[in-house]
């Protein structure tokens, strides 16, 4: 029979009933259940397993506090683990499983942890496990580990979607309770813009769950009458299944939207192409918290049975689900707002076995028939293996039940209060923190969240601070009065565990945490309430200790003598619940991690078929492979072959550009760059170099003038975000009276270097005839600005990265595909190579030219041989600290070149030199390899790197061990320039 | 957080970029007799205040502007934002100007 | 001195259970400040907890407080992502933290304390043939100062850690260095281990004692103004990472240190899915299993001063996304908790461990977030420090004056800007 346990009432749809599968059993429920709800309307009790002794475990509240009712949800690559069944939206199509158990549910092996719980206590694995000494990584730590954690990841990719999104607002509210909707009544009508937003699906709160009236109509109808009139404003947004999770600087909250994830199933999922959930940054002016309150238990003997649960969700249970979480029911309380659980479960028909109050006195209210009633009761134990069937109390009477509902009062949620440095108080006569000290920017507490636990004072206290808050933002509020209900009786006499119980009494569900655990950690001095989390786990769980971590503080308290807030409170941090990775890291993964810069001859180079490499966010072609070439080496060779030969083609557009005007651009260069540069005759280039101001190299680059006042740098591509933020700082922190602007034309200009011995002839089919680009009129260095293509504007450089005679010509970026398609077919006659960054290194290699690899940040001018080009005489970045001592030392490093011995053996990047004869190991490291290429100009490998004093050095033969790589080569310090040393190519 | 711009409004704290304390406006003189101390004590050493900071930052998503924000690292609360193009202006103007007095080598 | 405090071992937890654990003692006393001491160490953290211990146990200074202004462990090795590793490419560096390394290996039976030493590999992944090239240097670096390292190519990587995204990566995985002895360690049991030992051989760990200023005469430091009282001391070791630059400025010294929040986030308790330590090396992001299943994971600081232990939604978000571009599988799991604790950033990425121009105060500081792996060789070495006023010869280089001299200590290679390193 299906739903055995479900009666009438309550606000699920029973027209539409839906399928779902509990550990492949199938199950029925109905629209608007939680899968808790529908697991207790169709009889289950038991639902898991705790952390480390393997208990049985029931669903233990209604909410986001759940301790226990842990399931995986779904299957596949969209198995979801540790998701609380109480907040889990019922679908058609559900797929749950039980989760920490080895063999069934109900029949757990590692339940044998139970039996040795004495040896478990707190903290016990501090203390062992420490020999044999080889023996914790082999064989106690795997078999611990093997034990970890609760529910399983699929080990597959996420194939879910999750977007991410800005709000903003003049008032956020969160929580959709009666005072979250008399605050959001009250801003919205006044015409703030609002956002009203609940973690449930179904706004309303407690009034959800409770039989209550207000405004004289049933809590129910209010709440309906309440979302109708919000939702038919414009300025106001009703955002359901949406978790405020944290509260950050300046009034920004976060907030989760689970906006599908209670729509379908596994199966029909790749159908859905909507995220899953969505991340939201709010942005308000102000944030009424109306997070309401959560119920504590109080601790006894064997507590943790399943159908042991939260007197306020037995009831809501019943009243919002119609579903009944036992037969006979008993009650533990000690306040009266538990004694409404009897009440309304009598009226259902419930029998209600017994209502135990720890309080002496007279019952609050009228006694449901048939029920004993025991006034300064205790519960020492209970009964029931897999599910609770009786309890025993102090004077030894057994009372049969198959549920106990059990209240120690309510606690305000008060998280997102402490989420900066807001630090809760105590108020004693709710026996509760309340929110205290100072409060996030912008944010003020209503209803229970506050403190205020009836019924009447949270509706008044949300209307109050609705007008409030518009009126601090200068809205009129309206004369409409807040909504009345009777009043109710919430007396409390705070009582936190039965210390009659031998018995173990759970604090901490989910991960085990006892009263005598809490004793222990006394007893051994972690006393501080940090202290007790880290040595119990106390409050570590998926719950983060919601129900746990007052009565647990009350247990340390005693034990200290001192008041519970003298002992203090846990801090609470973020999230409030648990977020999904997924949806924090929303689209940026896979192929969308970073945005992709495309230079402008990308696409003419994929129909070349060139491969790309990532540098930084561009995608650079890195050589492009001819039919017959296997391997990216026979690419490479020869486009360095036919360069040098004659003439090649590069993209080099992603070298940072600036272009840098005004009055004073020549002395601000002169500032920034280490080299002189005041002055550079316009209409030449000159290469510099720039430090840091610690008297590192930061960056080498070249500044071209254009006119007295116009000079456009380059820098590398690695450094060019840094570099202009650099320039800038110096132009409007260090300089500000200089006249001088600065503009990144990166993006503005597309470059190419035409690089052989052929660069001019080919360069002369495409620059207008006009313009004389003889090596006369146009030498080694020169600049210009000249057209091509009868009339394109066009920036001529003569520099050469390659050392032969080589251009680069820039022209603006949508240029750029056509010129590269120009340049290759002017050039056909002349065999042109289009090459990429693997020629580029090769062939600076061969020209000891540095770059990334040796301008590391790590490396002075001196130790790259460029030394002499930093000016004593004048100021400019950088400057005065090169000069510090251990920058110049006698020792210090030198950029050298490196060839093989053995011309055949191949160097590595990496290896690190040793001298001849003696041993490698840290005394004798004399430097590193940096860069290594094969040179097929000289047939061998060569390299680039720093050694000791290496310009004394030339001809010295050292080895370059790479222990790493298992190799070692011997090497001749050589100079770094391999190809053409005098220089003559590039002046040809 | 939320930096209000002086030309650009309130922006997302994202959308800058962080240098570090607002006294690297104060480069010292590279001829001084104690120039290698100076720059030492420029670039190294820092008052580092728990409470209130004047620091830059740079409207890299933005403007390009540098700003001289005044926050306090406490509590993260800014109380004011300049452009740090002005604050330099203003101490060349003034050698006692605002970043001069807000107490760099307190006793 | 002989420890006098009680010996774990699996045998006195059996014993203890049978009879009702009624044996425990406090781990630590909860003594009173006496007037004066030989050495009076300010904080007590891991740092200053590991100095008192190797002070005791190895120079036979027992004479010593340790004094915190909360509770011990409440600083970065209570909030830290609990790796430990030697994978550093200076010599200034590496030495040291090797020593370090060597010392955790055999910390457990040395302090008779648990800490769970965990050596299952730290992996730093790399994208491009530069990042290549920069591993070798660093791993043959290693190598050359007696640690281990691996060089894996993408297979390797592929073997260790199937999970990983391989195929449709923004920046492809090329392969990653490896430390095999790297790992994690309980981070917690460490300041409490430390503890134990230090307080079994005569030292006072002092709790809620706030320093509140220097007793300086004469250019001498001769104690400490504290909540309690003053303290005489005839050395003063300050040892408050994350608050250098608030302590030492009672002594009149500014820092070459600024004070930053790194966030750390763990996950829900998940069943064993991650072995060992995996950092991404295109994006801001490591991660870690812990022995209780939780996903521990970091990634970049926020980036500004702060004091304030939390930090702000992008780089959370930043963290995120580079964990979802590494590993996709991580999608479902969800984060438990973040927290943000404060760094001592320094001015070239590295520590300083010095006697100051001030006679009897010494100074520990500027771990930047690389403090919890450092805490025993740190400890040890500036217990020899305050022993024999002369550095440990692993530890020569991180001196106070360093600046001055141009004799930086910059792994990263990004100069004199402490939230880039």
């Amino acid at each position: 029979m299906s739903q055995i346990n479900r009666i009438d009432g309550g606000l699920v749809d029973r027209t539409q009933k839906l399928n779902f599968t509990f550990d492949g059993q199938t199950l029925e429920g109905y629209a608007g259940d939680t899968l808790a709800s529908a697991l207790l309307a169709n009889g289950h009790k038991m639902v898991g397993r705790s952390f480390k002794y393997h208990r049985p475990r029931g669903i233990f509240s209604a909410g986001s506090e759940e301790p226990n009712a842990l399931v995986q949800l779904r299957s596949g690559a969209y198995q979801e683990p540790n998701t609380r069944a109480t907040i889990t939206e019922l679908f058609h199509g559900l797929e749950a499983t039980s989760q920490n158990h080895r063999g069934s549910l109900k029949y757990d092996f590692m339940a044998v942890n139970d039996l040795f719980s004495s040896f478990l206590s707190a903290g016990f694995y501090y203390k062992t496990f420490m020999w044999p000494k080889a023996f914790w990584e082999k064989f106690y730590e795997p078999v611990i580990r093997a034990a970890a954690g609760l529910g399983r990841l699929s080990g597959e990719d996420d194939p879910d979607i999750y977007d991410k999104g800005f709000l903003h607002c003049d008032v956020l509210v969160v929580g959709a309770g009666p005072s979250g909707l008399s605050a959001a009544l009250s801003a919205g009508r006044a015409g703030a813009r609002v956002i009203l937003m609940d973690e449930d699906f179904h706004m309303g709160g407690r009034l959800n769950a409770e039989i209550l009236s207000v405004d004289g109509q049933s809590g129910h109808e209010w709440t309906r009458q309440a979302i109708a009139e919000l939702s038919a404003m414009d300025n106001v947004r009703l955002m359901t299944r949406t978790t405020a999770y944290g509260a950050y600087d300046h009034g920004i909250i976060g907030a989760l939207e689970r906006a599908t994830d209670h729509l379908i199933s596994s199966s029909d999922k790749p159908n859905l192409k909507k995220p899953r959930q969505i991340l939201w940054r709010v942005y308000t002016e102000r944030t009424i918290l109306c997070a309401g309150s959560t119920e504590r238990p109080i601790a006894f003997g064997n507590n943790d049975r399943p159908g042991i649960m939260l007197a306020g969700a037995v009831r809501a249970y019943v009243n919002r689900w119609g579903a009944l979480p036992g037969k006979r029911v008993a009650v533990f309380t000690n306040n009266d707002d538990g004694w409404r659980t009897a009440t309304d479960l009598a009226e259902k028909g419930v029998e209600i076995t017994a209502v135990i109050d720890s309080r002496d006195g007279q019952p609050p209210v009228d006694v449901p028939n048939g029920a004993a009633v025991v006034m300064g009761g205790r519960i020492v134990d209970t009964q029931g293996r897999h599910g609770i069937r009786s309890i025993t109390l102090s004077n030894g009477q057994k009372i049969p039940t198959d549920c106990l509902a059990v209240s120690g009062g309510w606690s305000p949620n008060v998280q997102l209060t402490c989420h900066q440095r807001g630090r809760p108080t105590w108020r004693e006569d709710i026996a509760a923190f309340v929110p205290g000290g100072e409060l996030p920017q912008g944010m003020m507490v209503a209803g229970a969240a506050a403190g205020n636990l009836s019924l009447s004072s949270v509706l008044q206290d949300g209307h109050d601070l609705g007008n409030q808050a518009v009126s601090d933002l200068g809205f009129n509020p309206t004369a409409a009065v807040a909504a009345i209900s009777e009043e109710e009786t919430v007396g409390i006499s705070a009582f936190w565990y039965v210390k009659e119980s031998k018995a173990r009494s759970w604090l901490d569900l989910q991960n085990d945490v006892t009263v005598k655990d809490v004793k222990l950690s006394h007893q051994e001095g972690f006393r501080s309430v940090e202290h007790l989390k880290r040595y119990t786990t106390l409050g570590m769980a998926t719950d983060q200790g919601k129900t746990a971590n007052i009565p647990a503080l009350a247990v340390m308290a005693e034990c200290t003598g001192k008041s519970i807030p003298e002992t203090g409170t846990t801090i609470f941090r973020p999230p409030y619940t648990p977020v999904a990775i997924g949806a924090l890291a929303g689209r940026a993964r896979g192929k969308d991690f970073r945005p992709a810069r495309l230079t402008p001859s990308h696409a003419w180079a994929e129909e070349q078929g060139a491969v790309f490499v990532e540098t930084g966010i561009w995608y650079r072609a890195q050589w492009f492979p001819k039919a017959g070439e296997t391997h990216w080496r026979q690419s490479v060779d020869r486009e360095v072959t036919q360069t040098r030969a004659s003439v090649g083609v590069c993209d080099v557009t992603t070298l940072g550009k600036i272009d840098i005007q005004g009055k004073d651009a020549a002395e601000f260069l002169n500032k920034v760059y280490a080299n002189a540069f005041a002055k550079l005759p316009v209409g030449k280039v000159r290469y510099g170099i720039m430090l840091r101001e610690d008297g590192i190299m930061m960056d080498d680059g070249t500044s071209a003038r254009f006119s007295d006042n116009h000079f456009v740098m380059t820098t590398t591509t690695a450094n060019a975000v840094g570099v202009f933020r650099h320039m800038e700082f110096c132009r409007q922190c260090l300089w500000p009276e200089m006249d001088v602007h600065l503009i990144s034309s990166t993006e503005q200009y597309a470059q190419f270097a035409v690089a052989g011995p052929n660069a001019r002839k080919l360069l002369q089919k495409v620059v207008d005839s006009y313009h004389d680009i003889s090596n006369e009129a146009f030498p080694f260095m020169a600049c210009g600005e000249i057209t091509v293509c009868d009339g394109v504007p066009a920036r001529l450089f003569r520099i050469s990265f390659s050392g032969e005679l080589a251009y680069e010509i820039a022209v603006p970026t949508r240029y750029g595909d056509s010129l590269v398609r120009t340049l290759m077919a002017a050039g056909e006659e002349f065999d042109v190579t289009a090459y990429g960054t693997e020629a580029l290194g090769v062939m600076r290699i061969e020209k000891g030219h540095a770059a990334g690899n040796e301008l590391n940040g790590q490396t002075t001018a001196q130790d790259l041989g460029m030394g002499r080009m930093v000016s004593k005489k004048k100021d400019c970045i950088g400057n005065t600290l090169s000069e510090r001592e251990n920058l110049n030392r006698e020792d210090g490093l030198s950029l050298v070149g490196l060839r093989p011995v053995n011309r055949s053996d191949e160097l590595k990047a990496g290896a690190h030199f040793i001298a001849k004869g003696k041993a490698a190991n840290m005394t004798n490291d004399e430097g590193w390899m940096s860069s290594v290429a094969f040179s097929p100009s000289l047939g061998h490998s060569i390299g680039l790197g720093f050694i000791k004093q290496g310009n004394d050095r030339m001809g010295e033969i050292v080895r370059a061990a790479d222990p790493l790589r298992g190799s070692e080569v011997e090497v001749e310090i050589v100079s770094a320039h391999f190809i053409d040393p005098e220089g003559e190519r590039l002046r040809a | 957080m939320i930096i209000h711009h002086p030309l650009l409004g309130p922006r997302d704290a994202s959308e800058f970029v962080y240098k570090g304390d607002a006294s690297l406006i104060n480069r010292p003189d590279w001829q001084a007799d104690n120039a290698p101390e100076l720059f030492h004590d420029y670039l190294y050493l820092r008052d580092n205040p728990a409470g209130e900071h004047q620091e830059l930052w740079y409207h890299e998503q933005g403007d390009r502007s540098w700003l001289v924000v005044t926050r306090n690292t406490l509590t993260h609360d800014i109380t004011n934002v300049e452009l740090a193009r002005d604050v330099a202006f203003a101490k060349q103007a003034n050698k006692s100007g605002r970043v001069e007095k807000s107490g760099r080598g307190k006793k | 001195m002989e420890h006098r405090g009680l010996k774990y071992s699996g045998f006195k937890v059996i014993k203890e259970a049978l009879t009702g654990h009624k044996g425990w003692k406090p781990v630590w006393r909860t003594p009173k400040p006496r007037e004066e001491y030989d050495v009076v160490i300010v904080g007590g953290g891991g740092h200053g907890l590991a100095t008192a211990y190797y002070l005791a146990k190895e120079f036979g200074i027992t004479n010593v407080a340790v004094l915190e202004k909360g509770w011990i462990g409440s600083g970065n090795v209570g909030r830290n992502t609990t790796i430990v590793r030697s994978n550093y490419l200076l010599p200034g560096n590496e030495p040291f933290y090797e020593f370090s390394m060597k010392l955790w290996e055999n910390l457990e039976q040395d302090f008779n304390y648990n800490a769970m030493v965990s050596q299952r590999g730290i992996l730093n992944l790399f994208h491009n043939d530069a990042g290549r090239d920069a591993y070798a240097r660093r791993g043959n670096a290693m190598i050359l100062a007696g640690a281990d390292a691996v060089l894996l190519d993408q297979d390797g990587v592929r073997q260790m850690y199937p999970c990983l995204d391989f195929e449709n990566a923004r920046f492809p995985i090329k392969g990653g260095l490896l430390q095999p002895r790297g790992g994690t360690v309980r981070h917690d049991a460490v300041a409490w281990g430390y503890a134990r030992g230090a307080d079994s051989r005569g030292v006072d760990i002092i709790q809620n004692c706030e320093v509140t200023g220097m007793v300086i005469e004469n250019g001498i430091c001769r104690g400490v103004e504290t909540s309690q009282g003053t303290i005489k001391a005839k050395k003063i070791a300050v040892c408050v990472a994350g608050s250098s630059s608030r302590v030492m400025s009672m002594a009149g010294m500014r820092l070459p240190i600024e004070s930053h929040v790194l966030q750390a986030f763990v996950s829900e308790g998940l069943k064993p899915i991650l072995p060992g330590v995996v950092t991404f090396g295109a994006g801001h992001f490591y991660v870690s299993q812990s022995d209780k299943g939780g996903l521990v994971f970091g990634g970049d600081i926020d980036g500004y001063n702060s004091y304030a232990q939390r930090g702000n939604l992008p780089v959370v978000e930043d963290v995120c996304e580079g964990g979802m571009a590494l590993m996709p599988m991580i999608g479902r799991a969800r984060l438990l908790r973040m927290w943000g604790g404060v760094m001592d950033m320094s001015m070239d990425g590295s520590p300083f461990i010095d006697k100051t121009h001030i006679d009897g105060l010494y100074f520990n500081g500027g771990w930047c977030y690389g403090g919890f792996k450092a805490t025993p060789a740190s400890g040890w070495c500036y217990a020899h420090l305050l022993a024999k006023d002369k550095p440990h010869p692993v530890a020569t280089e991180y001196r106070l004056d360093r600046f001055k001299r141009g004799a930086m200590i910059d792994e990263k290679g990004v100069g004199a800007q402490p939230n880039l390193h």
